[in-house]
């Protein structure tokens, strides 16, 4: 019953198809974005357009190859490719040519290479190697240790090359350990901390004190499934406010200040109930109070330390992300610009090669970190969506071919890959529509540039051998 | 065996939860919001704009009073900036080092993509100089603009001065954008909206360097620059000069009328500027002189100066006396060194008795106090106060205590006081009596008028009893001016009063009938004044006159004040008389040249004494 091993039959030519037709879109859109009527051939190797098909070209090719490999390969070798990618995110700070600030490029004549973005193949296929691990288990200490360890290693240099926005990638690896059975909760509060973050910056302090106040008793509501839980805490917290307001109005003689008077009483009653709930042994209750209280405590310190740790021009540009302050010639320019030309394509677009914001040089990085702007200047909400959707499509397909693995080893990788391309959608559309910071990462499959496009067809491709080989015995 | 399986689908619901919220901003961003659209086209496209050429302006005779010249302004572009040599081009500009850094350093802050102005309104000598050297500094280059430029330097006052738009007018008009240039005053103001023309527009694209990348849309919105319309005035050109030349080394003012027609013949106002003296960059340097010096030559007295009307104002209540039947032409009074009740006394300098004609030939203060008393107090009237009330009445028909002109915004509308006044002032605790008023029946007291009303007086006398309002515009292009300006304005007197009064202003200048004015009397043309001194309490009082001629059929009525001029037969009533003989005649005769020569050569404005002139 073993069906013999044909590369060319097991392949997954759906996701082949879906990479061809992402990787020929953005070669189009890139063409547009330089559109210049002196150089009008499309494969003029003088130009960016001319150079990319070459880089596809040599993409192709690469992924022929990894097809070839035999599959064991990549199992076998995990960590060496692990520890080869650290030595040169460790030696490109040494002989790295500095770019943007970040020193993180190797130039060998016309020919730049970036360690930071392969390193998370290294990554990825160490962190499959250890999950696959003859009986390993999330609960051992030593298991966590190592899990940080491979992570933080790249990190580490990474922010030392000063490239913060390519550090953030390894967040994702998330994904993958939540898939294997890493607690939910972190995921949790790796998301909850973040918005929360977020919108501590955004909205006014009483309000979130109100929104997380409302969300506490939510949360005890279903737990309990009992009102009284919460009657009890209303009416605990209204008389924990009485004495603040009794101080406001008789001792102060103030107008009352409600965010004053709710922050203390929630604070107090907080405390109170949290001390009434050990003593009476009721469960559930103290911890979720106390993550309340830490919250609270979360939101306040990140007010604090954005006005009085971070330099002004830090402030500006986290407030200029959340919409704070709009300031279109300063630093949101760029993401200002962008949304103008996203926003003028309109429902049709205005047609390949009619766009003016990306073609007379608006948008800045047009057609790399901002090749999204073409799209959707000149094929309008109709192509944006067209995009989303087939990278959702691609998303999915990959989750599909990841569950299928026999082998955990292809299932993490598989995850990963699929977590890796869904962080770089994420974060570069994103940005482009004013939805997520400003990160000079590129689009997978779109974005000009041979080191990124090489990146994620190898990424993907390793991917594909090792499904292809997904009913072999791989250890 | 593999417990976490059912994770799977909470990974597929974050990527589509990301996936929804991303499409949901673009509908939002791309379909819902059109502000994005709008910046876009803003983003793209460079209005070039094509400034029209001012309307030209030109006599009643077709003479061409203003016209156009080119002016250059330097404009730079900072990005495009080059190494130059900033002294060298400092000296061809002939301007500081430190003047040039400034504007470049606020053209860099308005933009570095965008061209700003450096140097304004260069001359085209100057420009033609600079041209060829212009390769030398790159990012410099010159926009061509238009100035006004004057046929004849006079008549400052009526045709105004044009300068850049200020801040209101940014907002108020649309047309107008920061350093556009427009009229100030006089009929620049007044007519700007036909003079300015309609820009033109050539819309083009360009990029985020502001480099030029083709026309939008195939330059089917492009339009080209309409040119202002051309505007024929009332003036005519001879006379303004001849008026402007007697009126030298004096301060005042004169309005002549065509009376027929109610067109301005000549309106000046003295001290004046020459109207090139406010042309482009002299304007910066001249401006400011202009409005520091004591003779305010910017002032437009012709209807800003508001002076009390003095004797002229003797047949207007002649003429009332005469409607209200309170006098006749026959009517006499004794005058006796003046007007006597009691203790009061209005003095005169006659010993006699008068008739209407000769109280007006001969000025007689007595003959208006007892009619002007005689009209607050007539019995038909039911009370002085509704005899005053009355007589203001008559006094506001001939264009008093109002504006005249629909041309000119600064216009003053001088003062005839409502009776409210005097009952706030005079009679407020008592009852209403004439003589409290007295010194009305001779111009004089609260009265106040300008040199326009006094003339448009003129034209009402000439016509017997109606005017048109004074206008200085006879034809914008080919079409007509307004109606307001067709329309008879009829005065509350019966036009058959007005005879008897012409006669008398007829003997003003006669040496027979002992005219207070004979010595003005020009051979061969008839014509009809009415000297006036109007009080000065600063100083010499102001020697004033008004006129018209020929008595039939006149074809010119004016007013002429000389400040600190005295008595109205010293200046005033030379100078009318010497402009109604040009008007009529086409030249002086050899009889008048010695009048001629003293007013050309007599000087008021630096005389020992100070003039202190009061205006609004």
């Amino acid at each position: 019953m073993v069906q013999r091993n044909n590369t060319i039959i097991n392949i997954d030519w759906i996701t082949v198809l879906v990479y061809l037709a992402l990787v020929l879109a953005g070669w189009i859109n890139i063409y547009s974005a330089v559109y210049n009527e002196e150089y009008n051939s499309i494969f003029d190797i003088s130009q960016r357009y001319g150079k990319q098909l070459l880089w596809i070209g040599f993409s192709l090719i690469l992924a022929f190859f990894i097809m070839v490999v035999d599959s064991k390969f990549f199992v076998t070798f995990g960590y060496f490719i692990y520890a080869a990618f650290i030595l040169l995110l460790l030696l490109v700070l040494f002989v790295g040519k500095e770019v943007n600030g970040a020193r993180s490029w190797f130039v060998v004549g016309s020919f730049a290479f970036q360690p930071a973005e392969f390193a998370k193949y290294g990554t990825a296929l160490a962190i499959a190697k250890l999950l696959s691990s003859f009986n390993f288990n999330f609960k051992e200490l030593i298991n966590k240790t190592k899990i940080v360890a491979i992570l933080i290693v790249p990190v580490a240099l990474i922010i030392l090359q000063n490239d913060t926005g390519s550090a953030l990638v390894y967040f994702v690896f998330i994904i993958p350990l939540f898939r294997e059975g890493m607690s939910g909760l972190i995921l949790f509060f790796v998301a909850f901390f973040a918005s929360l973050f977020i919108f501590s910056l955004l909205i006014s302090p009483l309000l979130i004190v109100i929104v997380l106040l409302i969300v506490t008793l939510l949360i005890v509501l279903v737990m309990k499934r009992s009102w009284s839980y919460i009657m009890n805490s209303l009416l605990l917290l209204i008389v924990c406010s009485i004495p603040f307001l009794l101080y406001l109005l008789l001792i102060k003689k103030e107008v009352i200040d409600f965010y004053f008077v709710l922050l203390r009483a929630s604070i107090l009653s907080s405390v109170i109930l949290i001390i009434i709930s050990i003593l009476k042994r009721i469960p559930q209750i103290p911890l979720v109070v106390s993550i309340f209280l830490t919250s609270l405590f979360f939101t306040f310190s990140v007010g604090f330390a954005f006005s009085n740790i971070l330099e002004p021009h830090q402030q500006a540009r986290i407030n200029n992300l959340l919409g704070v302050e709009s300031d279109p010639l300063g630093a949101g320019y760029n993401v200002n610009q962008s949304k103008i030309a996203i926003g003028s394509g309109g429902f049709t677009g205005k047609g390949f090669l009619d766009g003016t914001q990306t073609k007379y040089d608006f948008v800045p990085e047009q057609s790399t970190d901002f090749i999204f702007c073409t799209v959707g200047e000149e094929w309008g909400f109709i192509g944006a969506t067209f995009v989303i959707i087939t990278f959702l499509f691609l998303l999915i397909r990959l989750v599909i071919l990841a569950e299928r693995q026999r082998s955990v080893f292809s299932r993490v990788f598989g995850y990963s890959v699929a977590s890796i391309i869904f962080f770089h959608f994420t974060i570069n559309i994103g940005m482009t529509i004013g939805l997520a910071p400003v990160i000079g990462i590129p689009l997978p499959f779109f974005s000009y540039g041979g080191s990124s496009l090489w990146f994620f067809t190898i990424l993907l491709f390793t991917f594909l051998r090792l499904d292809t080989s997904r009913l072999e015995q791989l250890h | 065996m593999d417990s976490y399986a059912k994770r799977k689908y909470i990974i597929v619901l974050i990527f589509i939860l990301v996936g929804i919220a991303y499409v949901f901003k673009l509908f939002e961003l791309q379909v819902i919001d059109a502000t994005y659209k709008q910046t876009a086209t803003k983003n793209v496209l460079r209005e070039v704009v094509e400034y029209p050429s001012r309307g030209l302006i030109y006599d009643r005779n077709g003479e061409l009073l203003v016209s156009n010249q080119a002016a250059y302004d330097l404009m730079a572009t900072p990005r495009e900036i080059g190494v130059f040599d900033t002294v060298q081009l400092c000296q061809l500009l002939s301007i500081s080092k430190r003047e040039m850094d400034n504007a470049l350093n606020k053209a860099k802050k308005y933009s570095r993509y965008k061209p700003s102005i450096v140097v304004k309104q260069i001359s085209p000598e100057k420009y033609a100089l600079l041209q060829e050297k212009m390769y030398k500094y790159p990012g410099f280059y010159f926009q061509i603009r238009t100035l006004r430029s004057y046929g004849y330097n006079f008549a400052a006052h009526v045709l105004g001065y044009v300068g850049e738009v200020n801040q209101r007018a940014l907002r108020n008009d649309a047309y107008y954008r920061s350093g556009d240039y427009y009229g100030i005053t006089g009929i620049e103001k007044s007519y700007e909206k036909e003079l300015r023309g309609d820009k033109g527009a050539s819309f083009l694209l360009v990029d985020v360097h502001n480099r030029v990348k083709g026309s939008y849309e195939k330059g089917r919105l492009d339009t080209s620059a309409v040119k202002g319309k051309d505007i024929v005035t009332t003036l005519d050109a001879k006379l303004q000069e001849y008026a402007e030349q007697l009126m030298q080394n004096k301060a005042g003012s004169v309005v002549a009328i065509e009376p027929s027609t109610g067109e301005i013949l000549a309106f000046l106002s003295a001290p004046a500027y020459r109207p090139e003296d406010l042309v482009g960059r002299k304007r910066g340097e001249n401006y400011p002189k202009f409005l520091a010096d004591t003779l305010r030559p910017l002032t437009n007295r012709a209807i800003q100066g508001q002076y009390p009307p003095g004797s002229i104002f003797k047949m207007l209540n002649g003429l009332i006396g005469l409607h209200e039947k309170v006098i006749t032409p026959r009517t006499k009074f004794m005058c006796n060194h003046g007007y006597h009740v009691g203790t009061f006394t209005q003095g005169c300098h006659h010993n006699q008795e008068f008739s209407l004609t000769a109280s007006i030939s001969q000025s007689c203060n007595a003959y208006y106090a007892y009619t002007f008393r005689r009209i607050l107090e007539a019995k038909h009237l039911g009370g002085v106060k509704q005899g005053y009330e009355r007589w203001r009445e008559h006094v506001v028909s001939f264009g008093f205590s109002k504006k005249l002109s629909e041309e000119f915004n600064e216009e003053l509308k001088g003062f005839v006081p409502t009776s409210d006044y005097y009952q706030r002032r005079v009679f407020p605790y008592s009852k209403w009596r004439a003589l409290p008023l007295i010194s009305l029946a001779i111009g004089q007291g609260e009265l106040q008028t300008t040199p326009i009303q006094m003339a448009n007086y003129a034209a009402i006398l000439a016509n017997r009893g109606f005017y048109y309002k004074p206008h200085i515009v006879k034809a914008i292009a080919d079409s007509k001016i307004s109606d307001v300006f067709m329309k008879k304005h009829f005065t509350t007197i019966d036009s058959i009063h007005f005879e008897k009064v012409v006669e008398g202003m007829e003997d003003v200048l006669s040496y027979a009938r002992h005219g207070t004015a004979f010595n003005s009397y020009i051979p061969g043309i008839s014509i009809c004044g009415k000297t006036g001194t109007a009080e000065n309490p600063h100083g010499a009082d102001h020697s004033t006159f008004i006129a018209f001629a020929p008595r039939e059929n006149p074809t010119i009525a004016l007013a002429v004040y000389v400040e600190n001029g005295k008595w109205g037969n010293l200046y005033a009533s030379k100078i009318a008389s010497l402009i109604v003989e040009k008007y009529i005649n086409g030249e002086i005769q050899e009889s008048s040249k010695r009048i001629e020569t003293e007013m050309f050569n007599s000087n008021l404005l630096y005389s020992n004494k100070p003039n202190y002139i009061k205006y609004k």
